[in-house]
């Protein structure tokens, strides 16, 4: 078993479904980061069986509103002093911006450079999201 | 309040602001020239991205009969967009110029994109498949007027019933109207999508393919075009164009106050014998675009 010390101050995502970890990395840009990140695979779980977990060293806040939508399930930690200060359990966010694109080839999103564009969730067990402009169904 | 608000969708306005946007109509119906210099020195531009004969002149006309003026282009090889600027420039530019704008684009979500943008109140006149709201508020000032009301209806809607915009639109403005009932009428190919469907109480409505059966009960007949652009095959559409026609026959099976309504054009599905039957109402259903859409000019400017 490898083992991997303790953070100081920094974040644990945990409970990461098995083979998950490495698109939550990317997604993150945690390879962009200088500080110390650490991906762990096919850890053994006692409530998963196998999982993965990401360890980040670091004084940045991010933004984990991707994480909801890659694996809701995920627990986020947030360590100061070596000590657990906060859990947060994700869920799915209502609305989401910057993240999802249209998949709909006539929406007017994929012909004119648009900011921020809107995604409203309308499923929640397929994770599926409503463009604001087209209305059509898209998830990540 | 409807001043400066966009439309953009058929469900952008509730059931109580759609009545008065149709008291205001049938006020201008009984009195049209009480409203003949309303919109003097206003300015309306119509913005029409893809060809369009029925909905530019309507709220051409709309405009010019209450007053005001029109400007704008029906070809967009002949607007700045043939040069690359963008929808939102193109629309904050304009609406330095005018009181209102008219957009009808082949991309769906153009009219939000410029609503969000526009320094004034924009109407979505069709964004290629998407929505066309005013098409479903002259659908609902005809039904109300020949009807008297909007509730209690039994509706059949024949025809291209998945593809057609118009439809869906028409089923989830009508579904907010209380004891609404549909028979939706179609070929096995063409039938209403579940997406549709789960707005309803499945007690609301029936499927058949069977326009004989439907036309017995039905309050409302409304008859669409099956869509030749919608299909790769033409031996498909030339089979399923010629699914559904109504004839003097049919009609006889109609109840005397039932009324025929289609958004035009028509290709085959209604016989032009129908055409003199005082039950046809879709020729009038086009003049009733043009009062609506004056009524909506009257709220959107705040004139009214």
């Amino acid at each position: 078993m490898i083992n991997v010390s303790k953070i100081k101050k920094g974040i644990v995502i945990d409970h990461i479904e098995a083979n998950c970890g490495y698109k939550i990395f990317s997604q993150l840009g945690l390879d962009k980061l200088d500080d110390v990140v650490v991906l762990m695979r096919n850890v053994p779980s006692r409530k998963m069986g196998i999982k993965d977990l990401i360890k980040i060293e670091t004084d940045i806040e991010l933004d984990f509103t991707i994480l909801g939508l890659i694996d809701p399930n995920v627990t986020i930690n947030y360590v100061e002093d070596g000590i657990l200060k906060k859990k947060e359990q994700l869920t799915l966010p209502k609305m989401i911006e910057g993240i999802l694109e249209c998949k709909n080839p006539v929406c007017i999103t994929k012909h004119q450079k648009i900011d921020d564009i809107k995604f409203y969730l309308v499923n929640e067990k397929t994770k599926e999201y409503r463009c604001e402009y087209c209305d059509t169904k898209t998830s990540l | 309040m409807f001043k400066g608000r966009h439309l953009i969708e058929p469900d952008g306005f509730t059931v109580a602001e759609l009545e008065e946007i149709f008291r205001l109509a049938d006020s201008i119906i009984d009195t049209p020239d009480t409203y003949s210099e309303k919109c003097k020195n206003k300015l309306l531009a119509s913005l029409f991205y893809e060809p369009s004969t029925r909905t530019k002149f309507s709220f051409d006309a709309a405009m010019l009969r209450l007053g005001g003026q029109v400007i704008g282009f029906s070809d967009p090889n002949t607007s700045s967009a043939a040069k690359g600027e963008t929808l939102k420039d193109t629309i904050i530019t304009i609406s330095n110029y005018v009181d209102i704008a008219v957009v009808r684009h082949p991309l769906e979500g153009t009219a939000k994109l410029m609503a969000k943008h526009s320094l004034v109140p924009i109407i979505n006149a069709g964004d290629g498949g998407h929505q066309h709201p005013t098409q479903t508020l002259t659908d609902l000032l005809t039904i109300r007027y020949y009807k008297k009301t909007l509730n209690n209806h039994c509706i059949a809607v024949c025809g291209d019933l998945k593809f057609g915009r118009t439809i869906h639109s028409l089923v989830k403005a009508m579904s907010r109207y209380e004891g609404t009932k549909f028979i939706f009428v179609s070929p096995e190919e063409l039938q209403i999508p579940s997406y549709i469907k789960e707005y309803l109480d499945p007690s609301c409505y029936e499927e058949t393919n069977s326009l004989d059966d439907a036309i017995e009960k039905a309050d409302v007949l409304y008859m669409s075009r099956v869509q030749r652009e919608r299909f790769v095959s033409e031996y498909e559409y030339q089979r399923l164009k010629d699914y559904f026609i109504l004839t003097h026959e049919k009609m006889k099976k109609a109840k005397d106050d039932m009324i025929v309504m289609h958004p035009l054009p028509r290709i085959n599905e209604i016989s032009d014998e129908i055409d003199t039957d005082k039950r046809a109402v879709y020729f009038q259903q086009a003049k009733f675009g043009m009062y609506v859409r004056m009524a909506l000019i009257l709220k959107l400017l705040g004139l009214e």
